[in-house]
């Protein structure tokens, strides 16, 4: 065992699963990357400290400084973590409309939230960040969606951990946020092996809290476009709120706790397992259960689970 | 043969306030120009006036993105369903 001097220590080098059980295809092995494990609980706990150190690097963040993120979540409560163990104040934008728990968790971290209207969902709050880091220059904007530290948490950490724990992998499945996850794991994954393929998995975003009023209203993550996205990925599929919730239960009934965008991403590695004739898929599992409990998603109808999931940012 | 597209909640005052339209079309380029004969309305609004799809939507055949397909000239079969969607943000 390792003695760690502190927490930021624990972040990085998750366990890799093999949860080919799950597949429908026995020619073709899954194996799980559970981000969950992560001290922040997820996946965003990498490139929040990735975020925060290039800061630090390049003279913007230096003690005194707040910074200031829009999030639906996960991102949010990563920086929380590392704002609080590092002293730095953290203000997080946040739709009023996400799990209950991740609000809570903010709260643990002695981070400020600023509500973002639900009905805007998360282009709203990247809206409302975006103008208060205009009003208030005095704050360090990390801003994910732009941010090139975010894609390179991955191809340096994320996607290297899985070619050395599972060099045979033929296909990655993930989903798509920000993009960082995708364009630094599959630029990594391609740069071993061009023939990986690359699957973004879309989840679910309640049709009643995309806060569209047209379609210029629209936005496409800055990463994506300047790392050439649309290139990189080999397909791009969107999985509907029931079948997330059908997979999530399954995921549970072999022992892994995931959180409700894992049973997306499973579907998506289900579908691609079912569409190739032999292969290695690896899929990221990007935070645990535990923030996601008040939704019922396990235990509750699935009716009502799905209903829910039409008006609250799980994602 | 007949296919579905299911139209986001900002597009349908475009299309008489339908949440879904059946039409028939062998390719998605098809589907789209009837789309536009029957509801005038929609045009320029997924597809461009130089034929490209919008910058901020992303179609889907039976969920999966056209781009990845063979864009406008995907083939499709009965009972398709063809998904339009405006980009949005995570994380």
């Amino acid at each position: 065992m390792t003695l760690y001097s502190n927490v930021l220590e624990l972040i990085g080098n998750t366990p890799l699963v093999d949860i080919s059980q799950l597949s429908p295809n026995p020619s073709v092995r899954i194996v799980a990357k559970l981000e969950g494990q992560n001290p922040g609980g997820s996946v965003k706990d990498r490139i929040a400290l990735y975020m925060i150190e290039d800061a630090e690097k390049n003279g913007k963040l230096s003690s005194g400084s707040t910074i200031l993120e829009p999030s639906s979540g996960n991102t949010g409560i990563g920086l929380a973590m590392i704002a609080r163990a590092k002293n730095y104040s953290l203000n997080i934008v946040m739709p009023e409309n996400v799990s209950r728990e991740r609000r809570q968790a903010l709260e643990a971290w002695g981070a400020n939230i600023i509500d973002s209207p639900g009905s805007q969902g998360s282009n709203g709050a990247v809206r409302m960040a975006q103008r208060i880091a205009k009003e208030n220059p005095e704050y360090v904007f990390l801003y994910q969606y732009g941010n090139p530290a975010n894609p390179r948490a991955h191809f340096e950490g994320t996607g290297p951990e899985i070619y050395r724990d599972c060099p045979e992998v033929t296909h990655f499945v993930a989903g798509l946020g920000t993009s960082g996850t995708l364009i630094g794991v599959g630029s990594f994954l391609k740069s071993k092996n061009p023939d990986v393929k690359v699957w973004a998995i879309e989840p679910p975003s309640g049709e009643m809290v995309d806060g569209l009023r047209s379609l210029d209203d629209g936005y496409i993550p800055p990463i994506f476009v300047e790392n050439n996205g649309s290139d990189l990925l080999d397909r791009r599929t969107i999985i509907s709120p029931r079948e997330s919730i059908e997979w999530l239960r399954k995921i549970a009934s072999i022992g892994i706790f995931a959180g409700i965008s894992s049973g997306a991403v499973m579907a998506g590695a289900a579908r691609c397992a079912e569409s190739i004739s032999e292969g290695v898929v690896a899929v990221v599992f990007a935070d645990g259960g535990w923030k996601y409990l008040s939704t019922g998603a396990w235990s509750d109808d699935i009716d009502l689970v799905v209903e829910r999931a039409k008006s609250i940012i799980y994602f | 043969m007949a296919v579905e597209i299911r139209l986001p909640t900002l597009l349908r005052v475009h299309a008489q306030g339908n949440s879904s339209v059946s039409l028939e079309g062998s390719s998605l380029r098809e589907v789209f120009d009837r789309l536009i004969e029957q509801f005038p309305a929609m045009a320029g609004q997924v597809i461009t006036a130089e034929g490209s799809f919008h910058k901020f939507v992303n179609v889907y055949v039976n969920d999966d993105d056209v781009r990845y397909l063979d864009k406008l000239d995907t083939k499709l079969n009965d009972g398709d369903v063809i998904t339009i969607l405006p980009a949005v943000a995570g994380g």
